[in-house]
């Protein structure tokens, strides 16, 4: 079996974002960045399905500008066995992606496809299930469990309501929540092997995906300054004010 | 409260600003690594600090070792630390890959133990013993015994040990009392009392392999009769595989002022079986041959916590609002302004930046030295590096553990009464650190060796490696405008080094009791000026990128420069008046005047 995890380089999860002065975006210059941290959460699990001696290759994808291979690289020192960059500019859409990714799928042939849930610079909770319907393979999103068999594997999904328990059909597309696993550290043989595992670099035009913008992009801003709080005396006052102040009840 | 991350951001300007200017390359040439490797090592060792030992750090301090029956407890969460730690191959660092390490620099470690250092002092000695036993081992034992213990050490699966101390040989190792009786297997018994021993039983390792310093029946008197053992708690089988029990027991564990989760040990040897380490008597030489190395890393240990006292000190004087700034409030919204805006702690604050930041830079300056040194086929060059590092180790061991201590200190002071009490761990740093001034040869002991040995050794080459190198640096740069807020000061200070020194290696001669007298004062001086080398060299560098300096990061290293050259170099003037002034008012004081105030 050959799992297939793609990873994305974002802002640390520690860094304070700030938006740019003109409002084009948020500031990526001398930032630190990492790996997406649920994409950490899908690695780890592919590297546990494989010594668990259910697989037998993990594959890490990227797309991105250059630096992304250092985010394979990251996977590799944590593991996996070898990686495929596509290069393209960092802000391609998630639908751009799940093409891009599809490709790579359709030459990979992996049975399953192990990604985070969401990416923590966009938010966007897409490419997923993008990829799901692309390739009509099945999804199983926000895996907090996961138990792999012969041609199917069962997950635990974290959802508003509570747990989801699914069975699914291999091929499938698992996005993974934090929940899941604690992603190991790189150790340092492994970071020192890591230097010697293939990475194939590929552009985004030779997948041959359209990757136009469809969505416009006006301006980024920061959120308001929340304003200064006040102290009220009583629950009375309390209710009042939510009631005829802020209207919200 | 204690805080801190990893200086990622200064380490890699030492790697590629700094270091790239001095053969860096010729250093990576034989080992598989490259400038960015190092970034991605630095930053794996980085979470495993920050995430997993800094956590403990003060539950280790509060609840300490335990002691029962032979046994020693670890606190709650050092064994789990301890597995990580090892599990990820990073006590095989330096080690040769043909016993399972990674052997890549040494200067690299120097990054790796100062951030253990910062999150962890305690912790750090369970490795660092095991890695100056690895030293010891691979440079002087014999093939059997460096393919029996040496991949088992490599990847902490067993631990290591350094026993020199007893009761009545502290300092003067020549009064060693325990015994080695020569076996027909060539093996020994070795029968004696050790303490002080860090790390000498605990509950990390499956086995732990003590090297003891122990006298033959007929060894020659004092030093020159001691040899070195290699002793295991357990006598491993020729496979690795563990064997018998050796009679060798944990008597107790000190009560101590600090690093309360290092175990300090009584080790009681009963005709223990050991065997020997390097040539028999030699056992000083073979201590030696690694003395350089672990000096260092008690420095790097003062590194450490001068890096977490200042973050955590900072973090503070920014958090806690006393007072008004003198020049004009600076916060008219907040109730009082923040405490940085208060000189005394602005200027303390700088003190520890700037004499962390340069001592950085030196220490690992001295590092790659080391790997020069290993490495050079240049015979030259590879003398030169091997006169620096002689003559920097004491003077590193020394002033970095100093600084340790008087940042703990400052730590405590900018926090007020809140350093004072346990809960934001402030007093701990303060009593960590106080350690480090006094094992692996106290400072006073590192002076010594600096006016004594290094200063006399070879008629001068070794001070050569620094004097020269300044001279034709100062000279160089004479006119580089740049740098004309920093020059003046450094030639100054320079100069009275250099005048000092004279004076010293003329009273070495003639009155060696005024040389030893004058020996710590000069020690600090002669830190002071290689440290305020280092900054301009760092001023220099920064000067070239500030056309490409984003977050201010090279402009900030200059001011920083400003604050140590102006600041802290003109002590270098305080103490030369005190070391010229001789040593007639402490000699010949008389001994019973000492007591005259009390004395009955
Ligand atoms: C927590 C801890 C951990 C330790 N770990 C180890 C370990 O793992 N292994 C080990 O073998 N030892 C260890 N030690 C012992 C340590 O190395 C010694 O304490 C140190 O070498 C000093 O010896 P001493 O305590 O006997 O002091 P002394 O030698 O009695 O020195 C007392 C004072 O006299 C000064 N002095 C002594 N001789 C001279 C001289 N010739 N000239 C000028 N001044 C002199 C010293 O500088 C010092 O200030 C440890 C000690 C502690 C407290």
């Amino acid at each position: 079996m050959k799992i297939l995890v793609a990873v994305k380089r974002v802002i640390d999860y520690n860094v304070q974002i700030r938006v740019k002065a003109d409002g084009s975006g948020v500031e990526t210059e001398n930032v630190k960045m990492s790996m997406n941290p649920p994409d950490e959460n899908a690695v780890e699990e592919a590297l546990r399905v494989k010594e668990s001696g259910k697989a037998n290759e993990v594959v890490i994808v990227s797309i991105g500008e250059e630096k992304s291979k250092e985010t394979i690289r990251t996977a590799l020192a944590m593991g996996a066995d070898r990686g495929i960059f596509v290069k393209s500019n960092s802000n391609i859409e998630p639908i751009c992606v799940a093409k891009a990714l599809k490709k790579i799928v359709d030459t990979e042939k992996p049975d399953l496809v192990f990604m985070g849930k969401q990416a923590i610079d966009d938010d966007c909770n897409q490419t997923g299930q993008m990829l799901s319907a692309l390739l009509g393979w099945s999804q199983g999103t926000f895996a907090s469990k996961i138990e792999l068999n012969e041609n199917e594997i069962s997950i635990t999904r974290e959802i508003d309501e509570g747990l989801e328990m699914l069975k699914l059909k291999l091929p499938s597309i698992i996005t993974c929540d934090l929940r899941l696993n604690e992603p190991r550290y790189a150790s340092l043989p492994n970071i020192m092997k890591a230097k010697k595992k293939p990475i194939q670099d590929l552009n985004i035009e030779d997948l041959e995906v359209d990757t136009a913008p469809r969505i416009n992009f006006l301006k980024v801003e920061e959120p308001p300054k929340r304003e200064k709080g006040i102290m009220v005396n009583s629950i009375e006052e309390l209710v009042s004010k939510l009631k005829n102040e802020a209207k919200v009840i | 409260m204690q805080v801190y991350k990893a200086p990622i951001k200064d380490y890699q300007f030492l790697i590629k600003d700094f270091l790239n200017s001095g053969s860096l390359d010729s250093v990576f040439e034989n080992s598989d690594l490259n400038i960015d490797d190092l970034s991605m090592i630095l930053e794996e060792a980085a979470k495993l600090c920050e995430e997993t030992l800094l956590p403990i750090n003060q539950i280790g301090d509060m609840e300490g070792c335990s002691f029962n029956q032979g046994n020693v407890k670890t606190p709650k969460g050092f064994k789990e630390a301890y597995k990580k730690f090892v599990e990820n191959g990073w006590q095989g660092l330096t080690v040769s890959k043909k016993y399972g390490g990674q052997q890549l620099p040494y200067f690299v470690n120097m990054f790796l133990d100062e951030m253990i250092s910062s999150s962890n002092m305690s912790f750090g000695l369970y490795p660092g013993l095991t890695s100056n036993a690895i030293d010891a081992i691979e440079k002087s034992a014999s093939e059997e015994i460096k393919n029996l213990y040496l991949p088992k050490l490599s990847t902490g699966e067993w631990s290591g040990t350094m026993n020199l101390t007893e009761p009545q040989c502290g300092t003067d190792l020549g009064l060693s009392k325990t015994i080695a009786h020569p076996q027909k297997d060539g093996s020994y018994k070795i029968s004696g009392t050790k303490i002080f021993i860090t790390c000498g039983e605990h509950d990390m390792s499956e086995n732990i392999i003590h090297l003891v310093l122990a006298k033959t029946p007929n060894a020659p008197e004092g030093i020159k009769g001691i040899s070195l053992f290699i002793v295991p708690k357990i006598i491993p089988n020729s496979d690795g595989s563990l064997g018998k029990k050796n009679s060798l027991e944990c008597g107790s564990i000190e009560k101590k002022m600090g690093i309360n989760a290092s175990p300090t040990c009584v080790m009681h040897y009963n005709e223990a079986r050991g065997w020997l380490v390097g040539d028999l008597h030699k056992g000083m030489k073979a201590m030696f041959v690694m003395m350089n190395g672990a000096r260092l890393m008690v420095g790097v240990q003062g590194l450490g916590i001068a890096e977490i006292a200042y973050q955590s000190s900072l973090h503070y004087a920014n958090e806690r609002l006393q007072g008004r700034a003198l020049n004009g409030s600076k916060h008219l919204d907040k109730v009082a302004d923040p405490i940085i805006v208060h000189p005394e702690i602005r200027k303390n604050l700088l003190k520890v930046k700037t004499l962390t930041e340069g001592l950085r830079g030196l220490m690992v300056w001295t590092g790659l030295q080391v790997d020069i040194a290993n490495l050079e086929k240049d015979k030259f060059k590879k003398q030169r590096a091997e006169d620096w590092v002689a003559l920097m180790t004491p003077i590193l061991k020394s002033f970095s553990t100093d600084v340790g201590c008087e940042a703990a200190n400052i730590g405590v002071q900018i926090y007020g009464g809140h350093g004072y009490i346990k809960d934001h761990g402030m007093e701990q740093l303060l009593r960590d650190s106080r350690i480090a001034p006094i094992y692996e040869g106290t400072n006073g002991i590192q002076a010594l060796d600096l006016v004594g040995r290094k200063m006399p050794m070879h008629t001068g080459r070794l001070l050569k490696s620094f004097f020269h190198e300044v001279k034709d640096y100062l000279e160089k740069n004479s006119f580089n405008y740049n740098l004309k807020e920093y020059i003046p000061h450094l030639t100054k200070s320079f100069g009275r080094l250099q005048q000092v020194t004279t004076f010293l290696a003329s009273k070495g001669l003639s009155n060696p009791d005024e040389a030893a007298g004058a020996s710590v004062d000069y020690l600090k001086m002669f830190s002071l000026v290689a440290i305020g080398y280092i900054w301009t060299r760092y001023a220099e560098i920064s000067y070239n990128k500030l056309n490409d300096d984003p977050e201010n990061f090279y402009k900030a290293k200059i001011a920083s420069g400003n604050y140590y050259m102006t600041k802290i170099l003109p002590e270098t003037g305080s103490l030369m008046a005190s070391i010229l002034s001789g040593a007639k008012y402490y000699n010949d004081y008389e001994n019973k005047y000492f007591d005259l105030a009390f004395k009955i």
